[in-house]
C-alpha cells in the first residue's frame, strides 16, 4: 500500500510539474547506491555496466522505450516483457525494485544534457561535409555502412559518450563494430566489419561495402584490427565538436 | 590521419569492382543468371523454374545436406528465400529477416520488426517472403506495414503503414517489384477487410496508387454486392503477384468474400472477390479480371501464385496464364486480353460442373445449405497457397494438391469435416503429427499437367496433404514435400521419386534453388528450419 500511496504521490507531482515525468525524487543517497549494486548484480549481465549493452536500449539515458511512471518500470523489472529477452525478476523484494528504479532515475540525471550547447543543423554541415564523416558512417542512406550506422545514435548512446568517441575513437568499440583483416590463401588482403565468425568461417562487410564469407581454413591471416577512426580531437575545434555531438545525439531513427 | 581518411574513401569510390545492383533489369531477366533468386518464384512469370543443370535426374540420389539455419519462431515457415550474388536473404516469422552465406548458412545480421500488438492474422503470423531492388529488401508486416529494410546492413530504410492492422488488415504475401515501384496487397479477408493493393516508391516510401479490390458505392461492379456489404467484402490480397513485360500488366489474385461461409447478406457475384485482376502497373487500373468462383461460400480464395507461360498453345503463340485453383478448377487464360480458354476440374468437383461461352462456371445444386451439403473440394481447397512450377523445357505445369477431400457445409457456419478428416486436412504447422486418414479421405499429390489440354501426365502420391510447393530445374527434377516432412526430388518427365530425406517438420514451403562458386544448392523450408542441399 505504502508503494501504491508513493507512486500516487508522483503522479500528483508530475501533474503539477507540467512535462516533467515522475521520477524517484524522494530517493536517498544510500537507495541509489543500493539500486546501482542491484542493478550490477542483477541488470548489468544483459544491460552492461552502462545499461546500454544491448542496440537500442539505454538505461543510463533516463529514456524509456516502455515506461515514463516509476510504477511502469517497477513493473517491467518484476514482471518482465512478454515475447522479449526481458524475464521477470520475482526474487527481487519491491523495495529493491523501487531503489533500482532511484537508481536509474539519479543514473540519467547525472548525464549532461545531449547536445546542450552545439547547434545540430552545424553539426550536421561539419557530418556531411569537412568531417568527411560520411566516408565510413551512415545516417539514413547517406554515407558509408563500413562504420557504425549512426541513423538511432542519439538513442543509443548518451552525448557523453558520443563524445568520447569522437575524442578517443579507440577507447571503446561496441562489439559489433569490430574491425578485421584477412589474408586469403592467394595472398588477398581483405579488411571489413566484422559480422559474425565461429570456429570454421568468418562474415564481414568489406570496404567495398560486400557481404562477404570465408572459410578460416583457407585464411593465411585473420586477426582484429583497431579502429581506423582519427581522433577529432586535432582535426576539429572544441566548438565544432560540441556541435557535432549535439548533432549526432538529435538522431533518433528513420 | 587525413590521408588514411583519403585512403578509405578511395576504396569506397571505386578500388575494387563493385557487384551490381538488383536493377529492375536484373530481376525482369532473372532467368539469364540462374545463381540468384530475384523474387519469390525466382522470375516475374512466377514459373518456379531454375536453369541451373548441375543437380540432374541421374545425380540427385547423391544429393547432401549442405547446412541449415534454425529460426528463433514456432511459427509456420512460409518464406521462400531470395539470393543475390552469394548473400540470402530470408524471413524468419512473423517479421524478422536475416542475411546468411548462401554457402554456409552463416548469419551476416539480422533485422527484427516488433508488429504492433493488434495484428491479426487468420492462419498463423506468417510471411511468404521478401522481395529486393537495388539495395534494398523489402517486406510486408503482419501490421500491415511496408518495410525498406538495407540488404547490406541490415536497418531500416522506411516504414510506411499501408492499411491499420487495428482494422485486421495484415500483410503475408512478398512485394511485388514493378520498375521503381513496391506492389503489395492486403490480408484479412476472413476478419472483413475491404481488399487493397498499392503501389510505392521503392526510394522514399511514397504511396504512388492504390485500389480497391472491391468496388465503392456506384463503381462499376458494386451492383454484384447487397446493401453495404461490400464494405467488408473481404477480397483480400496475401499471395505473390506476376509481371508481363510487353502489356506492363501485373496480375494478382483476389481472395474469398466475406463473411466466408454465409453469402446471405451479400447476394451478388461480389466482385471482385476470388478473380485474377489484370493492372496496369504505372496506374493500378484494371484492364481486365477474370471471376473463378462468383459469390462464393466455401472459401475458394484465388490467391494462387500466377504463372506467365509463353507457348504455342493449340498451335498458336499464345501468351498464357496457368492457375490451378483453390475451388478445384484448372484454367488457361488469355494474359493479355483476360480471355478464358480452357477450364477443366483437376480433382474431384461438385461445385459446378461447367461453363458458359464466357467461362463462368455453371453452378451445381450442392451447395451450402440449411442441412448440410457434402461440397467437393474441401474447405481449404484443391490446392491453397504454395507455389506451382512450370518448366519450359518439359512443357509441364507441375502443382501440389489435393485429392478426394470433402466437407460438409452448412449455411452460415464453418464447414464440418466429413468422418476422420475432421482432423486430417488442416492448415499446415511446424511439426509432424500422427496421421490416420484412409485414401478415399484426403491425400496429397504433386502432378505434372499438360498445358494443352489439362490432362495430367503423372502422379506423386503421398498418403498425407500437402501444403508444400514446387521446383523445377533444367536437370529435368522437381522438387517437392509436404505435411508428412519428406523433401523429394521426382524424375520431372515421369514423376519416380529418384531422392527423399525425412527432414523432421512440415513443409509448408516452395523449394528454391541458386548457385554459389559454381556449385548448386536447393533449399526448402521445413518445421521451423531452412535446409541447402548440394551435390557431394
Amino acid at each position: 500500500m505504502q508503494r501504491r500511496v508513493t507512486a500516487l504521490a508522483f503522479c500528483a507531482l508530475a501533474s503539477l510539474a507540467g512535462a516533467r515525468v515522475a521520477s524517484a525524487q524522494h530517493a536517498t543517497a544510500y537507495d541509489v547506491e543500493d539500486g546501482a549494486r542491484t542493478f550490477a548484480s542483477t541488470c548489468a549481465n544483459c544491460h552492461g555496466p552502462d545499461g546500454n549493452l544491448i542496440p537500442g536500449i539505454d538505461l543510463g539515458h533516463g529514456q524509456f522505450r516502455r515506461a515514463l511512471t516509476d510504477r511502469e518500470l517497477e513493473n517491467i523489472i518484476e514482471n518482465g516483457i512478454p515475447n522479449t529477452a526481458m524475464p521477470p525478476s520475482p526474487l527481487l523484494t519491491e523495495d529493491a525494485v523501487q531503489r533500482l528504479v532511484a537508481f536509474l532515475r539519479s543514473n540519467a540525471e547525472q548525464k549532461p544534457a545531449p547536445g546542450k550547447s552545439g547547434d545540430p543543423a552545424r553539426g550536421k554541415a561539419l557530418f556531411e561535409g569537412k568531417g568527411e564523416c560520411t566516408d565510413c558512417h551512415r545516417i539514413g542512406t547517406l554515407g558509408s555502412r563500413t562504420g557504425p550506422d549512426l541513423t538511432r545514435i542519439g538513442l543509443q548512446r548518451r552525448a557523453a559518450d558520443i563524445e568520447k568517441s569522437l575524442l578517443d575513437p579507440k577507447a571503446e568499440i561496441q562489439a559489433g563494430n569490430r574491425l578485421v583483416r584477412l589474408v586469403t590463401a592467394d595472398g588477398k588482403e581483405v579488411k571489413g566489419r566484422l559480422l559474425n565468425h565461429d570456429t570454421y568461417t568468418v562474415q564481414l562487410l568489406d570496404w567495398d561495402e560486400h557481404l562477404r564469407s570465408f572459410n578460416k581454413a583457407d585464411l593465411r591471416e585473420f586477426a582484429f584490427e583497431d579502429s581506423p577512426m582519427p581522433s577529432a580531437k586535432k582535426k576539429l575545434s572544441s566548438q565544432q565538436i560540441t556541435d557535432l555531438v549535439a548533432y549526432l545525439s538529435s538522431l533518433r531513427g528513420p | 590521419m587525413k590521408s588514411r581518411w583519403a585512403l578509405l574513401a578511395f576504396a569506397l569510390l571505386g578500388a575494387a569492382p563493385l557487384r551490381a545492383q538488383v536493377t529492375f533489369e536484373r530481376i525482369l531477366n532473372a532467368e539469364r543468371e540462374p545463381a540468384n533468386w530475384l523474387s519469390y518464384s525466382g522470375t516475374v512469370t512466377n514459373q518456379r523454374y531454375s536453369r541451373l543443370e548441375q543437380i540432374t535426374a541421374a545425380n540427385v540420389k547423391d544429393l547432401k545436406l549442405q547446412w541449415i539455419w534454425q529460426a528463433a519462431s514456432l511459427e509456420k515457415f512460409e518464406a521462400t528465400a531470395l539470393v543475390v550474388d552469394g548473400v540470402l536473404y530470408t524471413v524468419q516469422a512473423p517479421n524478422t529477416v536475416v542475411a546468411l552465406d548462401a554457402a554456409t548458412g552463416r548469419i551476416f545480421w539480422t533485422f527484427s520488426y516488433e508488429p504492433s500488438a493488434d495484428a491479426r492474422t487468420c492462419c498463423g503470423r506468417v510471411n511468404r517472403g521478401l522481395a529486393i531492388l537495388g539495395d534494398t529488401l523489402y517486406m510486408g508486416t503482419i501490421d500491415a506495414h511496408l518495410l525498406a529494410i538495407d540488404a547490406k546492413s541490415g536497418k531500416l530504410v522506411w516504414n510506411t503503414m499501408v492499411e491499420s492492422s487495428a482494422q485486421h488488415y495484415s500483410i503475408t504475401m512478398s512485394p511485388v517489384i514493378v520498375k521503381d515501384k513496391v506492389l503489395i496487397g492486403t490480408a484479412g479477408g476472413d476478419i472483413g477487410i475491404r481488399g487493397v493493393i498499392a503501389a510505392f516508391d521503392a526510394k522514399t516510401g511514397k504511396e504512388v496508387w492504390r485500389i480497391h479490390t472491391i468496388p465503392g458505392a456506384g463503381e462499376p461492379g458494386s451492383e454484384t454486392w447487397a446493401g453495404d456489404s461490400w464494405k467488408e467484402g473481404g477480397a483480400a490480397v496475401w499471395n505473390a503477384g506476376a509481371y508481363d513485360r510487353e502489356t506492363n500488366l501485373v496480375f494478382f489474385g483476389t481472395g474469398n468474400p466475406a463473411p466466408d461461409w454465409d453469402g446471405r447478406g451479400r447476394a451478388g457475384d461480389n466482385l471482385y472477390s476470388n478473380s485474377v485482376l489484370a493492372l496496369d502497373a504505372d496506374t493500378g487500373k484494371m484492364k481486365w479480371y477474370y471471376q473463378f468462383t462468383p459469390h462464393d461460400e466455401i472459401d475458394y480464395d484465388s490467391t494462387q501464385v500466377p504463372v506467365l507461360a509463353d507457348i504455342t498453345w493449340h498451335g498458336e503463340p499464345r501468351k498464357l496464364m496457368l492457375w490451378a485453383n483453390r475451388n478445384g478448377v484448372m484454367y488457361v487464360l488469355d494474359r493479355v486480353t483476360g480471355k478464358f480458354l480452357l477450364g477443366k476440374p483437376y480433382v474431384e468437383v461438385n461445385w459446378m460442373d461447367g461453363f458458359d461461352a464466357n467461362g463462368r462456371p455453371h453452378k451445381t445444386a450442392a451447395q451450402p445449405s440449411k442441412e448440410g451439403t457434402l461440397m467437393r473440394p474441401h474447405v481449404h481447397g484443391a490446392t491453397n497457397w504454395a507455389p506451382p512450377s512450370y518448366s519450359p523445357k518439359t512443357g509441364l505445369f507441375y502443382v501440389a494438391h489435393w485429392e478426394h477431400s470433402g466437407i460438409i457445409a452448412i449455411q452460415g457456419e464453418f464447414p464440418r469435416g466429413v468422418g476422420v478428416n475432421t482432423a486430417q486436412t488442416q492448415m499446415g504447422q511446424p511439426n509432424l503429427l500422427p496421421f490416420f486418414n484412409d485414401d478415399h479421405e484426403a491425400y496429397g499429390v504433386i502432378r505434372a499437367y499438360d498445358p494443352q489440354t489439362l490432362e495430367a501426365k503423372w502422379e506423386y502420391k503421398m498418403a498425407d496433404i500437402t501444403w508444400g510447393g514446387v521446383l523445377s530445374t533444367a536437370g529435368d527434377v522437381v522438387f517437392g514435400g509436404g505435411k508428412e516432412g519428406y523433401f523429394v526430388a521426382l524424375d520431372a518427365r515421369t514423376g519416380k521419386e529418384l531422392w527423399r530425406l525425412a527432414v523432421g517438420g512440415q513443409i509448408n514451403s516452395g523449394p528454391m534453388s541458386y548457385s554459389v562458386g559454381g556449385k548448386q544448392y536447393v533449399t526448402v523450408a521445413a518445421g521451423s528450419s531452412l535446409f541447402a542441399f548440394a551435390l557431394p
